[in-house]
Protein backbone atom coordinates (compact mmCIF):
# COMPACT_ATOMS: atom_id res chain seq x y z
CA UNK A 1 0.00 0.00 0.00
CA UNK A 2 1.02 3.58 -0.75
CA UNK A 3 1.22 6.09 1.62
CA UNK A 4 2.86 9.43 1.81
CA UNK A 5 5.85 8.64 4.08
CA UNK A 6 7.53 10.60 6.71
CA UNK A 7 10.50 10.75 4.16
CA UNK A 8 7.98 12.56 1.73
CA UNK A 9 6.94 15.24 3.78
CA UNK A 10 10.70 15.95 5.70
CA UNK A 11 11.61 16.54 1.91
CA UNK A 12 8.89 18.84 1.43
CA UNK A 13 9.66 20.70 4.84
CA UNK A 14 13.04 20.70 3.80
CA UNK A 15 13.08 22.04 0.30
CA UNK A 16 9.99 24.42 1.53
CA UNK A 17 11.55 26.05 4.22
CA UNK A 18 13.19 29.12 2.88
CA UNK A 19 10.64 29.95 0.68
CA UNK A 20 8.38 29.80 3.38
CA UNK A 21 10.43 32.31 5.61
CA UNK A 22 10.66 34.86 2.58
CA UNK A 23 6.98 34.57 2.43
CA UNK A 24 5.90 35.28 5.93
CA UNK A 25 4.10 38.25 6.17
CA UNK A 26 0.69 39.94 7.56
CA UNK A 27 -2.24 39.34 4.62
CA UNK A 28 -3.41 41.79 2.33
CA UNK A 29 -4.97 40.46 -0.64
CA UNK A 30 -7.61 38.28 -0.62
CA UNK A 31 -8.21 35.71 -4.15
CA UNK A 32 -11.23 33.90 -3.87
CA UNK A 33 -11.35 31.81 -7.02
CA UNK A 34 -15.47 30.76 -7.24
CA UNK A 35 -15.85 27.12 -7.25
CA UNK A 36 -19.61 26.65 -7.97
CA UNK A 37 -20.61 23.59 -10.43
CA UNK A 38 -21.04 26.49 -12.72
CA UNK A 39 -17.45 27.84 -12.05
CA UNK A 40 -15.62 24.13 -12.09
CA UNK A 41 -17.29 23.24 -15.18
CA UNK A 42 -15.86 26.31 -16.58
CA UNK A 43 -12.56 25.41 -15.72
CA UNK A 44 -12.31 27.50 -12.13
CA UNK A 45 -9.80 24.44 -11.50
CA UNK A 46 -7.14 25.11 -13.86
CA UNK A 47 -7.43 28.66 -12.48
CA UNK A 48 -6.92 27.62 -9.34
CA UNK A 49 -4.00 25.50 -10.05
CA UNK A 50 -2.18 28.07 -12.17
CA UNK A 51 -2.68 30.56 -8.81
CA UNK A 52 -0.96 28.00 -6.65
CA UNK A 53 1.59 27.34 -9.29
CA UNK A 54 2.53 30.78 -9.40
CA UNK A 55 2.28 32.16 -5.60
CA UNK A 56 4.92 28.83 -5.04
CA UNK A 57 7.24 30.35 -7.33
CA UNK A 58 6.90 34.31 -5.81
CA UNK A 59 7.86 35.96 -2.18
CA UNK A 60 3.90 37.18 -2.23
CA UNK A 61 3.36 36.45 1.72
CA UNK A 62 0.40 38.91 1.73
CA UNK A 63 -1.73 37.28 -0.98
CA UNK A 64 -4.37 34.33 0.48
CA UNK A 65 -6.33 31.99 -1.46
CA UNK A 66 -9.38 30.74 -1.32
CA UNK A 67 -12.59 28.81 -2.59
CA UNK A 68 -15.51 29.78 -2.65
CA UNK A 69 -19.21 28.99 -3.95
CA UNK A 70 -21.09 30.19 -7.04
CA UNK A 71 -21.38 34.29 -6.52
CA UNK A 72 -24.65 33.91 -8.65
CA UNK A 73 -22.93 35.05 -12.46
CA UNK A 74 -22.67 31.69 -13.51
CA UNK A 75 -22.60 33.00 -17.68
CA UNK A 76 -19.64 34.80 -16.64
CA UNK A 77 -17.69 31.84 -14.99
CA UNK A 78 -14.94 31.30 -13.89
CA UNK A 79 -14.89 34.65 -12.14
CA UNK A 80 -12.25 35.60 -9.47
CA UNK A 81 -12.29 38.03 -7.06
CA UNK A 82 -9.52 40.11 -5.82
CA UNK A 83 -10.24 41.96 -2.33
CA UNK A 84 -6.75 44.55 -1.48
CA UNK A 85 -6.82 46.45 1.70
CA UNK A 86 -8.11 49.69 1.60
CA UNK A 87 -9.83 48.84 -2.21
CA UNK A 88 -13.10 47.90 -3.67
CA UNK A 89 -13.08 44.18 -4.52
CA UNK A 90 -12.77 43.39 -8.27
CA UNK A 91 -14.34 40.77 -9.82
CA UNK A 92 -12.63 39.23 -12.96
CA UNK A 93 -14.73 37.35 -14.99
CA UNK A 94 -13.82 34.47 -18.11
CA UNK A 95 -11.14 33.71 -16.23
CA UNK A 96 -8.34 31.21 -17.68
CA UNK A 97 -5.34 30.24 -16.40
CA UNK A 98 -2.73 32.66 -18.68
CA UNK A 99 -5.42 35.76 -17.52
CA UNK A 100 -4.72 34.49 -13.61
CA UNK A 101 -0.80 34.67 -13.92
CA UNK A 102 -1.08 38.18 -15.63
CA UNK A 103 -3.51 39.50 -12.86
CA UNK A 104 -1.48 38.25 -10.35
CA UNK A 105 1.85 40.08 -12.19
CA UNK A 106 -0.31 43.47 -12.26
CA UNK A 107 -0.21 43.18 -8.76
CA UNK B 1 -18.13 17.82 -16.76
CA UNK B 2 -15.31 16.45 -18.42
CA UNK B 3 -14.02 14.52 -16.12
CA UNK B 4 -14.83 12.22 -12.71
CA UNK B 5 -12.29 14.45 -10.54
CA UNK B 6 -14.21 18.05 -11.45
CA UNK B 7 -17.71 15.86 -10.15
CA UNK B 8 -15.46 14.96 -7.02
CA UNK B 9 -14.36 18.18 -6.75
CA UNK B 10 -18.29 19.69 -7.23
CA UNK B 11 -19.28 17.23 -4.62
CA UNK B 12 -16.53 18.17 -1.88
CA UNK B 13 -17.45 22.08 -2.39
CA UNK B 14 -20.68 21.24 -1.40
CA UNK B 15 -19.48 19.59 1.93
CA UNK B 16 -17.63 22.33 2.73
CA UNK B 17 -20.46 24.67 1.83
CA UNK B 18 -22.20 22.35 4.49
CA UNK B 19 -19.60 23.68 7.31
CA UNK B 20 -17.74 20.09 7.06
CA UNK B 21 -14.51 20.41 8.48
CA UNK B 22 -13.65 16.82 7.12
CA UNK B 23 -14.06 15.30 3.97
CA UNK B 24 -13.11 11.65 2.62
CA UNK B 25 -12.86 10.82 -1.08
CA UNK B 26 -12.62 7.26 -2.46
CA UNK B 27 -11.39 6.48 -5.90
CA UNK B 28 -11.66 2.99 -6.49
CA UNK B 29 -10.66 1.56 -9.92
CA UNK B 30 -11.33 -1.96 -10.18
CA UNK B 31 -9.97 -2.31 -13.77
CA UNK B 32 -10.07 -6.02 -13.75
CA UNK B 33 -13.75 -6.64 -13.31
CA UNK B 34 -14.27 -3.45 -15.30
CA UNK B 35 -15.74 -0.74 -12.43
CA UNK B 36 -15.05 2.55 -10.83
CA UNK B 37 -17.03 4.28 -8.06
CA UNK B 38 -16.09 7.38 -6.37
CA UNK B 39 -17.36 8.19 -2.83
CA UNK B 40 -17.29 11.60 -1.36
CA UNK B 41 -18.16 11.90 2.17
CA UNK B 42 -18.73 14.79 4.55
CA UNK B 43 -19.27 15.80 8.43
CA UNK B 44 -21.30 18.68 7.30
CA UNK B 45 -24.97 19.71 8.73
CA UNK B 46 -26.77 16.98 6.50
CA UNK B 47 -29.97 17.16 5.27
CA UNK B 48 -33.41 15.71 6.61
CA UNK B 49 -35.25 13.32 4.64
CA UNK B 50 -37.12 15.97 2.31
CA UNK B 51 -34.28 18.09 1.09
CA UNK B 52 -32.68 14.44 0.37
CA UNK B 53 -35.41 13.80 -2.05
CA UNK B 54 -35.15 16.36 -3.79
CA UNK B 55 -31.11 17.29 -4.20
CA UNK B 56 -31.09 15.00 -7.60
CA UNK B 57 -33.71 17.33 -8.94
CA UNK B 58 -31.47 20.38 -11.20
CA UNK B 59 -34.66 22.77 -10.30
CA UNK B 60 -33.84 22.78 -6.53
CA UNK B 61 -31.14 24.47 -4.85
CA UNK B 62 -30.25 25.20 -1.65
CA UNK B 63 -28.66 28.51 -2.58
CA UNK B 64 -30.53 31.90 -3.08
CA UNK B 65 -28.47 33.36 -6.07
CA UNK B 66 -30.24 31.45 -8.49
CA UNK B 67 -32.83 28.75 -9.10
CA UNK B 68 -30.98 25.75 -10.18
CA UNK B 69 -28.71 23.02 -8.85
CA UNK B 70 -26.91 20.89 -11.23
CA UNK B 71 -24.51 19.55 -9.38
CA UNK B 72 -25.63 16.05 -7.66
CA UNK B 73 -27.98 16.05 -10.96
CA UNK B 74 -25.44 16.31 -13.28
CA UNK B 75 -23.05 13.43 -11.88
CA UNK B 76 -26.33 10.96 -11.34
CA UNK B 77 -26.44 11.10 -15.32
CA UNK B 78 -22.89 10.92 -15.62
CA UNK B 79 -23.19 7.44 -13.80
CA UNK B 80 -26.72 6.35 -14.85
CA UNK B 81 -25.37 6.96 -19.04
CA UNK B 82 -22.37 4.54 -17.55
CA UNK B 83 -24.50 2.09 -16.62
CA UNK B 84 -23.68 2.66 -12.90
CA UNK B 85 -25.70 3.93 -10.10
CA UNK B 86 -25.87 7.03 -8.22
CA UNK B 87 -27.01 7.04 -4.18
CA UNK B 88 -26.72 9.72 -1.74
CA UNK B 89 -27.63 9.26 1.81
CA UNK B 90 -27.43 12.09 4.72
CA UNK B 91 -27.98 12.44 8.38
CA UNK B 92 -29.03 16.03 9.84
CA UNK B 93 -26.39 17.40 12.16
CA UNK B 94 -24.15 14.02 10.86
CA UNK B 95 -23.12 14.61 7.35
CA UNK B 96 -23.50 13.26 3.49
CA UNK B 97 -22.20 10.82 1.73
CA UNK B 98 -22.65 10.68 -2.17
CA UNK B 99 -21.65 7.38 -4.33
CA UNK B 100 -21.90 7.05 -8.07
CA UNK B 101 -20.39 4.14 -9.87
CA UNK B 102 -19.50 3.41 -13.53
CA UNK B 103 -18.95 0.45 -16.26
CA UNK B 104 -14.95 1.26 -16.53
CA UNK B 105 -14.64 1.09 -20.27
CA UNK B 106 -18.48 2.55 -21.03
CA UNK B 107 -18.11 4.62 -24.31
CA UNK B 108 -19.64 7.50 -22.27
CA UNK B 109 -17.72 7.37 -19.62
CA UNK B 110 -15.87 10.76 -19.29
CA UNK B 111 -11.86 10.40 -18.46
CA UNK B 112 -11.34 10.06 -14.70
CA UNK B 113 -8.95 12.90 -14.92
CA UNK B 114 -6.26 15.37 -12.98
CA UNK B 115 -6.79 13.97 -9.34
CA UNK B 116 -3.82 15.88 -8.21
CA UNK B 117 -5.24 19.15 -9.45
CA UNK B 118 -8.51 18.12 -7.75
CA UNK B 119 -6.94 17.35 -4.27
CA UNK B 120 -4.66 20.61 -4.58
CA UNK B 121 -7.15 22.97 -5.05
CA UNK B 122 -8.97 21.06 -1.87
CA UNK B 123 -5.98 21.58 0.19
CA UNK B 124 -4.88 25.02 -1.47
CA UNK B 125 -8.89 26.91 -0.99
CA UNK B 126 -10.01 25.39 2.17
CA UNK B 127 -7.60 25.65 5.07
CA UNK B 128 -9.67 25.04 7.49
CA UNK B 129 -10.62 21.68 6.35
CA UNK B 130 -8.85 18.32 6.48
CA UNK B 131 -9.10 15.53 3.67
CA UNK B 132 -8.47 12.22 3.53
CA UNK B 133 -8.24 10.59 0.06
CA UNK B 134 -7.96 7.26 -0.83
CA UNK B 135 -6.95 5.98 -4.46
CA UNK B 136 -7.27 2.08 -5.27
CA UNK B 137 -6.08 0.96 -8.56
CA UNK B 138 -6.81 -2.50 -8.98
CA UNK B 139 -6.54 -3.50 -4.85
CA UNK B 140 -3.11 -1.59 -4.62
CA UNK B 141 -3.89 1.70 -2.69
CA UNK B 142 -2.75 4.92 -2.10
CA UNK B 143 -3.86 7.28 0.98
CA UNK B 144 -3.45 11.03 1.76
CA UNK B 145 -4.54 12.35 5.52
CA UNK B 146 -4.25 15.85 5.60
CA UNK B 147 -4.04 15.90 9.68
CA UNK B 148 -1.28 13.05 9.67
CA UNK B 149 0.00 15.28 7.56
CA UNK B 150 -0.23 18.56 9.53
CA UNK B 151 1.37 16.86 12.53
CA UNK B 152 4.31 15.99 11.25
CA UNK B 153 4.66 19.18 8.68
CA UNK B 154 4.12 20.71 12.57
CA UNK B 155 4.43 24.46 12.23
CA UNK B 156 4.44 24.65 8.58
CA UNK B 157 0.98 25.65 7.09
CA UNK B 158 0.13 23.24 4.79
CA UNK B 159 -1.83 26.00 2.30
CA UNK B 160 1.36 27.56 1.50
CA UNK B 161 1.61 27.14 -2.06
CA UNK B 162 5.22 26.02 -2.12
CA UNK B 163 3.96 23.19 0.19
CA UNK B 164 1.34 22.59 -1.98
CA UNK B 165 3.52 22.19 -4.96
CA UNK B 166 5.71 20.28 -3.42
CA UNK B 167 2.91 17.94 -2.16
CA UNK B 168 1.48 17.72 -5.76
CA UNK B 169 4.59 16.32 -7.29
CA UNK B 170 4.79 13.91 -4.60
CA UNK B 171 1.20 12.45 -4.94
CA UNK B 172 1.38 12.46 -8.51
CA UNK B 173 4.64 9.80 -8.44
CA UNK B 174 2.57 7.94 -5.70
CA UNK B 175 -0.56 7.71 -8.34
CA UNK B 176 1.85 6.67 -11.24
CA UNK B 177 3.39 4.05 -8.96
CA UNK B 178 0.23 2.24 -8.55
CA UNK B 179 -0.30 2.35 -12.60
CA UNK B 180 3.09 0.99 -13.32
CA UNK B 181 2.38 -1.93 -10.70
CA UNK B 182 -0.16 -3.03 -13.25
CA UNK B 183 1.35 -2.63 -16.27
CA UNK B 184 1.40 -6.43 -16.55
CA UNK B 185 -2.23 -6.08 -17.33
CA UNK B 186 -3.26 -4.45 -20.83
CA UNK B 187 -3.75 -0.63 -20.92
CA UNK B 188 -6.81 0.80 -22.23
CA UNK B 189 -5.37 3.91 -23.06
CA UNK B 190 -7.16 5.45 -20.48
CA UNK B 191 -4.71 8.56 -19.23
CA UNK B 192 -6.21 8.90 -15.54
CA UNK B 193 -4.05 11.45 -14.18
CA UNK B 194 -1.56 14.06 -15.71
CA UNK B 195 0.93 16.37 -13.04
Amino acid sequence: MAKLTIDDLKKIKEKTARSMAVREGEANVKITVHMGTCGIAAGARDVMGALLEELSQSDRGDIRVFNSGCLGMCSSEPNVTVESVDQEPIVYQHMDPHKMRQVLKNM
Amino acid sequence: MLEITLHILDVAENGITAGADLIFIKVDEARRDNFLEITIADNGRGMDAKTLKKVTDPFFTSRVTRTVGLGLSLLKEAAKKCQGEFSITSTPGKGTRVWASFVFDHIDRAPVGDMVGTIMVLLGGNPAVDFVYEHIVDGEKFELDTRKIKTTLGDTSLTDPAVIHHLSQTIAEHLNGLTQKRSDAQTNGDQIWQS
